[in-house]
């Protein structure tokens, strides 16, 4: 059953039209990719998704809702989240308090020191520092925090934005493991990346971007042996 | 000695008052990104409405009615001037307060007529303290203040309300993904910052039971004042410039030599602050983001 279907989305900035009516679904439990240079219009894709920024026409459904034109926060209550491109932790505040605006959807604060201490567990690097200030982390561990902090809300559909850019490869590796166990414990999971390889070998299904239009689809396999991504996107 | 404790106290007291109408400036600022220079007006619309209400004769009354009053002109003039301009530029947002700013002066002396009013709220008297006689209203502001600064603090840092306003002030896009609704944070940082400017009207008329529709003007200048000496954006630096301009300015009072040079003498420790160090005391260097 598909969790998250778009139907045709345009999203123009001014006149310039960024995507140009593209069509994709995640089904639940999948892990999905959308791969493309960069300016194909990956982050576009996923602000307008999930309503950061406004889409000129097409429509969204995700989990039986339209949520076309829903504002962002609501569709986080609905069960969507993301880890924005670049992180975006709360500097400010201390890797503790990060985690607490993640649970901010969540009005059952019940299973908050279970979830926190779940979050601890996977991320020992975030309880280790839990009570450092965010914006003195590192890179891999803001990574991590952006992480951890999502899923605190619970999302039925976790989104990723780039989560492997900036990071040493021992670290990318790491986050794409920790995105495969973290699909494996339920979460559907759609990914935007430029580190096509990687991406492509943990997904189930994928989506090629270019310009603002889908190209290509299929397995993750069937894409990681097209001839097409092997030229483009794997230096093959 | 004297002479010190009496400048001590009426400096503090006034730059409480500061403080409190700087609070407003800096949380709108830290939150909605936007100057908002109708903020001093809204003291002045606060002391008009303790005015009305003090036909009844009641303080309390006049003060609570004037509270709820600010809040609500507070949140009305963001969502019809302000809200459909997010997004606009800087410019445009701070043309439209300006104007906001004489339209609730240009209402006030509609209403009211140019003369002053006096009115007395309350007349707590005067007590003598080391041999130095205090006005028990300075001292009942310093109090207030006080008490609402700490628990505006806490609030902030404490409460999920608060995080959900340090969460926006940083980054509009992320606490958007948080599930918070970045408007409805705006317009309650709107009414706590009305709320406080309602306080500060009351301040004024203790202070000098005169009103007029220029009330808010020149405080509302030197409070914005305050919130950039201490870093705008930041609230402890609002309180921090609030009282330390407050306190210049009743020093500068008292030395007979420069005391007509006093307004000259605040604005000039803005620019050297603005040149020595631009971000205020306590404001942070913070990326744009694009």
């Amino acid at each position: 059953m598909s969790l998250l279907q778009v139907n045709q989305l345009q999203v123009y900035y001014g006149v310039i039209c960024a995507l140009k009516g593209i069509s994709f679904e995640v089904n639940e439990g999948e892990i999905v990719t959308l791969i493309g240079a960069n300016g194909a219009g990956k982050t576009t894709t996923m602000q307008s998704v999930v309503g950061l920024i406004p889409k000129r026409s097409g429509q969204v459904l995700f989990d039986g809702h339209d949520i076309s034109t829903t504002p962002c926060h609501k569709i986080v209550h609905l069960g969507m989240t993301q880890v924005p491109e670049g992180r975006r932790i709360f500097q400010e505040l201390t890797v503790y308090e990060n985690l607490l605006m993640g649970a901010y959807s969540i009005k059952d604060s019940s299973g908050f020191k279970q979830d926190i201490e779940s979050v601890y567990t996977r991320f020992p690097r975030l309880a280790e520092r839990k009570n450092q200030i965010a914006g003195t982390l590192s890179g891999g561990e803001q990574q991590m925090l952006a992480m951890g902090r999502a899923i605190m809300s619970h999302p039925k559909l976790l989104m990723l934005d780039e989560p492997s850019m900036g990071l040493s490869p021992l670290l990318v590796d790491q986050v794409f493991d920790i995105i495969r166990d973290i699909n494996r414990d339920g979460t559907t999971i759609l990914l935007v990346e430029q580190n096509a390889g990687k991406s492509l070998a943990i997904s189930d299904r994928a989506y090629v971007l270019e310009n603002g239009s889908i190209v290509l689809s299929g397995t993750g396999e069937e894409l990681a042996a097209s001839e097409m991504v092997q030229k483009a996107y794997l230096g093959g | 000695m004297e002479l010190f404790l009496s400048t001590l106290i009426n400096g503090l007291s006034l730059g409480g008052i500061y403080a409190m109408i700087a609070l407003g400036y800096t949380m709108v600022y830290g939150i909605a990104k936007m100057l908002n220079f109708a903020h001093g007006d809204i003291i002045m619309v606060g002391g008009y409405v303790i005015y009305v209400f003090m036909a009844f004769h009641n303080p309390l009354l006049a003060i609570l009615i004037a509270v709820i009053f600010c809040v609500l002109l507070g949140m009305t003039i963001e969502k019809i001037a302000y809200k459909p301009l997010r997004g606009a530029s800087p410019l445009a947002v701070l043309i439209t307060a300006i104007g906001v700013s004489y339209l609730l002066q240009s209402l006030a002396q509609i209403i009211f007529g140019s003369a002053n009013k006096v009115v007395t709220v309350y007349d707590f008297g005067s007590v003598t303290f080391l041999g130095v006689n205090v006005q028990i209203s300075a001292l009942v502001t310093l109090a207030i203040t006080v008490v609402v600064m700490v628990a505006l603090t806490l609030f902030v840092k404490c409460t999920r309300l608060g995080r959900a306003m340090i969460a926006v002030s940083e980054d509009k896009g992320a606490a958007q993904l948080m599930g918070i609704n970045v408007d409805g944070i705006i317009t309650i940082t709107f009414a706590i910052g009305s709320a406080l400017a309602a306080l500060a009207g009351l301040f004024y008329l203790l202070k000098a039971p005169s009103i007029s529709s220029t009330l808010g003007a020149m405080p509302g200048i030197k409070a914005f004042t305050a919130a950039v000496i201490g870093g705008i954006g930041s609230i402890p630096g609002a309180m921090l410039g609030g009282l330390l301009l407050g306190m210049v300015e009743c020093i500068s009072y008292k030395i007979t030599a420069i005391a007509p040079y006093t307004d000259a003498i605040e604005f000039s420790i803005l620019i050297i602050i603005l040149l020595v160090r631009p971000t205020g005391f306590l404001g942070k260097k913070r990326r744009e983001k694009v």
